[in-house]
């Protein structure tokens, strides 16, 4: 059988951008793998280049320097295997959930026959009794349930998810860090999920990247080697915690 | 407390039941068939002042529509109701029903009958009722000839100015050369090439059409460029990492999130379209409504360029009813579209 997920590999790679003349250094050096079907956190300040470097593996960006590999090969541009979500669902307002939801297979064409797996899709995000809403007629968590359904649909081997959840209510947020969990496991794709969130970070992920203050580079790759389902309050993530906050600096908050 | 609560319910359940007309007698309606049946009565029974034609027919058309919406206010109970109901609607009219016949015999007094206002420069309502009666032929092929005019150029001018705006809006390129020329002369009114458009084109068909579609495109152009350049790069971003082609992006992505924009400027179009039509029948074209107005004015036949004015207004409002029609089920995904 032909493994669902994908690998990553990022070597030396650094960006920066041109900002009114000025060369902004956005990234310095990154390097790192990912294991297929594994789930990482990249955990860092605001600004500090984490959806930039989200962007580079999409292939929507080259890197300035510097190699990304996926599966082994160079990413050379977008490609429906690895889809980002993004922080806002950027929903098409004029469509309906279910057009939303059938993009990726309109986009390439493979519409036809496929009715089915945009059903599916809606039905593993809890939206099918919205399949014919608009955009405006959703909640936040709806509208990026909605998103979500619409990465699926594409059968990603790496799905990388742009702090998903940072607009969300906090209750909100619980129940769909639980799906994500839920969804990485029975789907077993592998997902580069960006957060601020120290706590979330702890609670889904296999890996946490920390990363520093712009232009970003790796302070540290963490195990979390804890069995799921985890609790926020094991001693173990609380440690976890406590290290991670050390090293952003932010010790007193621990 | 929650006694309190009950009691300030009821009571605005019974102030809401107040306000809403008790089913069955619509007395706006009563007070609005009593006037206009008083119209009737003052048009027919007071003499007029000269020698009028079609008094009779003018207080039987009020005493018909006196007669309708009598017979509505004994019927309007029994439709249903409810916000989007026929009878709703009709409510909501009740109003204007009113002013619309005292207008009527305010206007009726002082030229009919009183003959206080200068004739025939303003013309007795029935005077206006005899040219619909007399000569509806001449005003209806007035009607169609500068619909015939109007439309094709409309519509021309607004398929090249979306797919210049769309153009502008996504290749750099064509922003490069065509944004200059745009800007350049797209503020000229169309009107201003008059004399060159009936000089170059053989036909004054032709150069009518020519300026119309000039009318319609500029600003059907710039608007749909100004949307089309408006659409957030992040609609992009997704639809390209699924495997978009540009083309995709173009036809599923940037025309769907610019019709808003669109719409502004077909209905912009539609106006400066209008203006031009009149002035283009006024000019050489020597048909249409634009021409009959001008022809009545010259034989200072005024009751004749009344309503000759009165079947344009028409005219231009249903081609705008129209177009918000079209925008309301294309756009329906919008909340709070305003409605025309
Ligand atoms: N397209 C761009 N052009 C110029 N600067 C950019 C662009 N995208 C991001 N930046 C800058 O790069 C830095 C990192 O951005 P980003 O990757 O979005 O940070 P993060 O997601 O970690 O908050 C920010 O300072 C941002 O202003
Ligand atoms: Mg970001």
């Amino acid at each position: 059988m032909v493994s669902k997920a994908g690998s990553i590999g990022i070597e030396g790679v650094s960006h920066a951008f041109e900002l009114r003349g000025r060369t902004l250094p956005v990234l310095d050096g990154i390097d790192f793998t990912v294991a297929p079907g594994e789930f990482v956190a990249l955990l860092g300040p605001s600004g500090c280049g984490k959806s930039t470097l989200l962007r580079l593996v999409a292939g929507l960006e080259p890197p300035r320097a510097g190699r990304i590999l996926v599966d082994d090969e160079p990413v050379a541009g977008p490609d429906p295997s690895r889809i980002i979500m993004f922080q806002d669902p950027t929903l098409y307002p004029w469509r309906t959930v279910r057009a939303n939801a059938q993009l990726g297979l309109e986009a390439r064409g493979q519409l036809k026959g496929q009715g089915a797996r945009v059903d599916e899709a809606l039905s593993l995000v809890g939206l099918e009794n919205f399949a014919g809403a608009y955009p405006h007629e959703l909640s936040g968590g709806m509208a990026q349930r909605a998103a979500l359904a619409r990465a699926l649909v594409n059968d990603p081997r790496v799905l990388m998810l742009d702090e998903p959840l940072g607009k969300l209510d906090s209750l909100t947020r619980l129940q769909m860090q639980r799906e994500l969990s839920r969804l990485w496991e029975r789907e077993g794709f592998t997902v580069l999920l960006v957060t601020h969130d120290v706590e979330e970070a702890l609670l889904l992920a296999d890996r946490v990247l920390v990363l520093s203050d712009r232009p970003a580079r790796i302070l540290a790759d963490i195990a979390v080697d804890e069995a799921r389902p985890r609790h926020r309050d094991s001693p173990r993530l609380i440690a976890l915690r406590r290290e991670i906050l050390e090293l952003l600096g932010l010790a007193e908050a621990a | 407390m929650s006694s309190t609560a009950q009691t300030a319910g009821l009571d605005l359940a019974e102030r809401l039941a107040a306000a809403r007309p008790a089913p069955g007698l619509w007395a706006t309606g009563l007070v609005a068939a009593i006037v206009w049946l008083v119209a009737a009565s003052i048009i027919l029974g007071l003499p007029d002042a000269d020698d009028l034609g079609r008094t009779e027919e003018l207080a039987g058309a009020a005493a018909l529509i006196g007669g309708v919406i009598l017979a509505a206010t004994l019927l309007i109970g029994r439709l249903p109701s409810g916000p989007e109901a026929l009878s709703t609607r009709i409510r909501a009219g009740g109003p204007w029903l009113i002013v619309l016949p005292l207008a009527l015999i305010a206007w009726e007094l002082v030229t009919a009958k009183l003959d206080w206002l200068p004739r025939p420069f303003f013309a007795a309502p029935q005077s206006i009722l005899e040219v619909f009666t007399d000569d509806w032929a001449r005003l209806g092929e007035s009607v169609l000839r500068s619909l015939i005019l109007v439309v094709p150029g409309y519509l021309l001018g607004a398929a090249l100015g979306f797919v210049t705006g769309v153009a502008m809006g996504w290749s750099r390129l064509v922003g490069y050369w065509v944004h200059p020329v745009i800007r350049l002369i797209g503020p000229l009114p169309a009107t201003a090439w008059l004399p060159v458009a009936f000089f170059a084109f053989s036909t004054s068909r032709g150069a009518s059409t020519f300026l119309i579609a000039l009318a319609s495109g500029f600003p059907v152009a710039v608007l749909t460029w100004s949307g089309v350049a408006s659409v957030g790069k992040s609609y992009y971003d997704v639809a390209r990492t699924m495997g978009a082609s540009p083309w995709f992006l173009v036809r599923k992505v940037a025309v769907p999130a610019a019709m808003p924009s669109v719409f502004v400027g077909l209905f912009m179009g539609l106006g400066a379209s209008f203006s031009v039509l009149v002035v283009a029948e006024m000019m050489g074209v020597r048909a249409g409504i634009g021409w009959y107005l001008q022809w009545a004015q010259g034989w200072a036949a005024y009751a004749n360029m009344y309503a000759a004015l009165l079947v344009m207004a028409v005219m231009c409002s249903s081609a705008v009813s129209l177009l918000f029609r079209v925008r309301d089920r294309l756009l329906s995904w919008q909340k709070g579209l305003v409605r025309w």
